[in-house]
């Protein structure tokens, strides 16, 4: 089972079909509550890209990279890679899981104090039948790889490392089983901005040098602009809108996205962001609002929001929002009376 | 607040089951035939087998642990083999001279234990400090049993102040709260408690030591508080757990007495079940077993409550 | 299987700089410790005597003479006097760290890798198992360890191998407790999560990954157990449930000399004062263990 290309170019490489994922809430007394950390996300990852994933806290980031890394299971829906379901016949666990790989955001909780870091990062290698010597020597090649030189830092412990540095061993401790995919899970988002600013270079680099394609979940919209190709915002455990970078900033289908947006601090002294435009909290995920979830804290929201829940719908080539007000004949006063017709890309 | 209550108690009653499955177990167990002390060797099969019948041992276990049950919670805990008498009124005799005993040693412990507890916490580091966790860990690691003997050399023996065995005068089978009673029961209290006198030392050394670092501590003092003011703090924040600790030694010194009731002669439980054992005397060794275990679970139970309802900080699910 | 790569640069010919590892540190530091050397020497001295038992004896610890019974500590040729029935109590001292230690430690050694397995799987697993495990542990839980001891003692029999299986089963619980409760605190941890990622199985993860983190904490714990160990051990041979004579045990020799405290004191004091020793010397040595882990570099 090699980390070889199957589907072609065209082919996504990883496939999220309708993901569920509920988590049981111990209620007083017995009252069983629930959780939707996820409630039926469906995206694609295409091959060399970076999908960037942007929401707020509680939005169903994390859970949603812990189900593609199947470090829980969904309860329901399916996840396809390369054209082969993940768990099925043909592709294994143990082998999907030489194919995608992660770097968490805590850089130090991410390594074991009692390893070293040619050992962590070796660990992979090992597991999955390469020698111990050889771990060991790959695993100090991809330090050097990732700007550590190994003689100097091979030998070390977690604790002796700065954060930049460990995140850096994270990564070359991800990219050790030569994976087609690498998930960053807030993986800047605790350094320093100069440490990021490097660590989001090398990750460029790996990226053109190693064919990789990266999925990166951060909160952090400038970041986001910066590397993604495309995007995807999450709202209460739903996918409400994805598309190209550059598009969703420019002209958002969203009002979320745009809320989001706006909400940015900007740089430009002569532009201040005075009022934010999102009010409140984010409703809690165990009763989410009916209908589009977002319609409590929207500014465009009219009474057939809460009774009907919108569907993706195209705004653009390659461009999809789930608002009532780009989708045809929904009931707003704002909805389309025609559906869009776009050319298949 | 009330729902974990209940909670608690619906908890504690699986375990209550298993302690005394635990207890059946241990006693059935046991090699050997249950009524050899109460035969004459050269006994006749028809009377052993009156014997056995009369005392149920020929039924099937599940059978006799069920019976066994539910004679328990009737408060019929059998008859005694080696005395003839109930068990529980055996047992109850006993449990009141025990639990004399603990209270007084825990009593005792508290106020030494706290004693230590303080001067370590306050002084850390210090020469205090380190005599005072010597003490402790003295406290711990001595074979009470071997105090014991040494407070009998010293104080009955050599210096003649106090008995040396008994828990009361001779032939007095009752007890009366007067000095010719208590003079006996202090050397087994002074024995019996350097066990909690050490580990409440060392709980309230860590619970002074851990509230004097706070930050709080700093602010308070610089907000001109005086030190008796601090004082009564740390006595508040280190009171819930050193009192949770003292409840739980009650239980702890009342099961595992029997060592220093040995050395003393004092008619406790663990005097109780040492002749129990060497008399094999299934019922009265299983009944006390299953009270004392009881008991445990009971404190362990209400010292859990009791914590919940006074110490804020700790939030249960 | 192709996990094949391609070299961006030369190997590395300098040698690799490496850091003294966790435990490298821990014996470091206690290395460095006065009160650590002064109980561990007194922990070996006693174990050598336990070890070269009855080559190293100075006299007789079996012939009895009732002539020579209770005599003082002092007198010729029995240095630290005789027991009740006439035998060297110093020969029998120093024969009964044979005994006395094998019953103290051994139990605790035990406990030590079936409780600590236990924990861990308990810890590692979560879920149902863990309830269960630990559900049934919370059972043993309920009762003192004097008393469970002395029940299991009472139940089995007399005799060191029952006092030894009553004494493990005394104290896997409190072992599988702590074992439990690490693993659970590291199982949660991001670099399990990492581990698991990589495709690896449980048991590689908790071989490779969480043992390493486990074995201090419950290591201390075990230590500490000892000294506990050593008084409920002879305790049991004091009550007849241990060992029985004609061995030399420290418990068992307290209980037949107890008749001679108004005699002899000092003399019928003696074995106490060897468990006590033993005993306190295991408690600080543990203490100082837990000191040199607690410090962080």
């Amino acid at each position: 089972m090699d980390n070889q290309d199957i589907g072609g170019p065209a082919q996504p490489l990883l496939s999220a079909r309708q993901l569920v994922k509920h988590f049981p809430v111990k209620g007083a007394l017995g009252k069983r509550d629930v959780v939707r950390a996820v409630d039926g996300v469906d995206f694609d990852v295409l091959k060399g890209e970076t999908l960037g994933v942007v929401g707020e806290s509680g939005c169903g980031k994390s859970t949603t990279a812990r189900l593609l890394m199947q470090l829980i299971h969904h309860d329901r829906g399916e996840l396809v890679f390369d054209a082969r379901t993940v768990g099925g016949h043909d592709l294994p666990l143990r082998a999907y899981r030489r194919q995608v790989q992660m770097v968490f955001q805590d850089s130090y909780s991410s390594l074991n104090p009692r390893l070293t870091m040619e050992q962590s990062v070796g660990f992979g290698p090992s597991v999955h039948g390469v020698g111990k010597r050889e771990s060991l020597e790959r695993a100090r090649d991809l330090l050097a790889r990732v700007g550590l030189e190994p003689s100097r830092f091979a030998g070390r412990y977690a604790h002796e490392l700065s954060g930049g540095q460990r995140q850096r061993v994270n990564i070359a401790r991800a990219l050790a089983v030569n994976p087609r995919l690498v998930i960053l899970d807030e993986a800047v988002s605790a350094l320093d901005k100069s440490v990021e600013a490097q660590v989001l270079n090398l990750l460029q680099d790996l990226k053109d040098s190693l064919d990789l394609t990266y999925v990166f979940i951060s909160h952090d919209l400038h970041v986001v602009r910066y590397v993604s190709d495309r995007i995807l915002v999450m709202y209460l455990g739903e996918v409400v809108e994805v598309g190209p970078a550059e598009a969703l900033f420019e002209s958002a289908g969203h009002p979320y996205t745009q809320a989001l947006l706006t909400s940015m601090p900007s740089m430009d002294p002569a532009n201040r962001t005075l009022v934010s435009p999102l009010s409140g909290d984010p409703p809690s995920p165990i009763a989410p609002p009916s209908g589009c979830r977002f319609h409590t804290r929207c500014p465009h929201a009219e009474p057939v929001c809460g009774q009907r829940a919108p569907r993706l719908t195209p705004v653009a080539a390659g461009h999809l929002a789930a608002c009532l007000m780009v989708e045809a004949g929904a009931g707003h006063s704002r909805s389309p009376a025609v559906a869009l017709r776009l050319q298949e890309v | 607040m009330f729902a974990y209550i209940v909670r608690r108690v619906l908890l504690a009653t699986p375990i209550l089951l298993g302690v005394a499955l635990v207890c059946f177990m241990l006693v059935h167990m046991s090699p050997g035939d249950p009524l050899v002390s109460v035969m004459p060797p050269d006994a006749s099969e028809s009377l052993r087998l009156q014997l056995v019948q009369a005392y149920g041992f020929d039924k099937p276990l599940p059978v006799q642990f069920g019976l066994w049950i539910w004679h328990a919670v009737h408060g019929d805990l059998g008859m005694s083999i080696a005395s003839g008498r109930p068990v529980a009124s055996e047992v109850m005799h006993a449990v009141g001279y025990s639990l004399r005993l603990a209270l007084l040693a825990t009593l005792i412990g508290f106020v030494m234990g706290s004693l230590f507890g303080f001067v370590g916490g306050y002084f850390q580091d210090s020469w205090l400090d380190r005599i005072a966790s010597a003490c402790s860990a003295f406290g711990v690691s001595v074979p009470h049993y071997w105090l014991g003997m040494l407070m009998v050399i010293i104080f009955s023996s050599q210096l003649n102040w106090l008995p040396a065995t008994g828990g009361g005068p001779m032939g007095d089978l009752g007890w009366g709260w007067n000095w010719d009673h208590l003079k006996f029961m202090i050397l087994p209290a002074i024995t019996l408690s350097v066990i909690p006198t050490g580990i409440i030392a060392r709980t309230v050394r860590a619970q002074v030591a851990e509230t004097l670092s706070q930050e709080f501590v700093v602010g308070l003092r610089a907000k001109g508080m005086g030190e008796w003011g601090l004082f009564r703090h740390v006595v508040k924040n280190a009171a819930p757990t050193a009192l949770a600790v003292m409840g739980l030694q009650i239980g702890y010194l009342m099961g595992g007495s029997i060592l220093v009731e040995t050395v003393f002669a004092w008619p406790g439980t663990g005097l109780l079940l040492n002749s129990a054992i060497f008399q094999r005397d299934l019922p009265l060794l299983q009944g006390t077993i299953w009270v004392l275990a009881l008991f445990f679970v009971v404190l362990n139970l209400l010292v859990d409550i009791l914590q919940t309802l006074f110490d804020p900080r700790i939030k249960r699910a | 299987m192709n996990l094949a790569f391609i070299r961006s640069a030369p190997p590395s010919a300098t040698p690799i700089e490496s850091s003294p590892g966790y435990w490298q540190s821990v014996f470091s530091r206690l290395r460095r410790d006065p009160v650590a050397w002064l109980v561990g020497t007194v922990i070996l001295a006693l174990v050598l005597m336990a070890i070269l038992g009855p080559h190293i004896l100075p006299g007789d610890p079996f012939t009895t003479s009732m002539f020579k019974r209770l005599k003082p500590v002092g007198t010729a040729g029995f240095p630290l006097g005789t027991d009740e029935l006439g035998r060297d109590l110093l020969s029998r001292l120093m024969l009964g760290a044979r005994l006395s230690l094998f019953m103290g430690i051994t139990p605790v050694i035990l406990a030590f890798f079936i409780g600590g397995s236990i924990g861990i799987v308990a810890g590692y697993a979560g879920g149902w198992v863990n309830s269960l495990i630990m559900r049934t542990i919370d059972v043993f839980y309920a009762f003192p360890s004097v008393l469970l001891a002395v029940a299991f003692s009472g139940a089995l029999g007399a005799g060191v191998d029952n006092a030894l299986i009553s004494l493990t089963l005394v104290f896997v619980p409190q072992v599988a407790r702590i074992a439990e409760s690490v693993t659970t605190q590291v199982r949660n941890r991001d670099y399990i999560e990492a581990a698991r990622a990589s495709g690896a199985s449980a048991f590689t993860i908790i071989r490779t990954q969480v043992l390493g983190n486990v074995l201090g904490p419950i290591f201390v714990f075990t230590t500490g157990l000892i000294s506990v160990s050593m008084i409920l051990a002879s305790g049991l041979s004091f009550l007849g449930l241990g060992v029985s004579p004609p061995e030399p045990e420290w418990g068992l020799m307290l209980n037949t000399l107890r008749t001679a405290i108004y005699t002899q004191p000092l003399v019928s004091a003696l074995p106490g004062a060897m468990i006590f020793i033993t005993s306190i010397s295991f408690n600080i040595l543990a203490d100082r263990m837990r000191v040199a882990m607690a410090t962080r570099s």
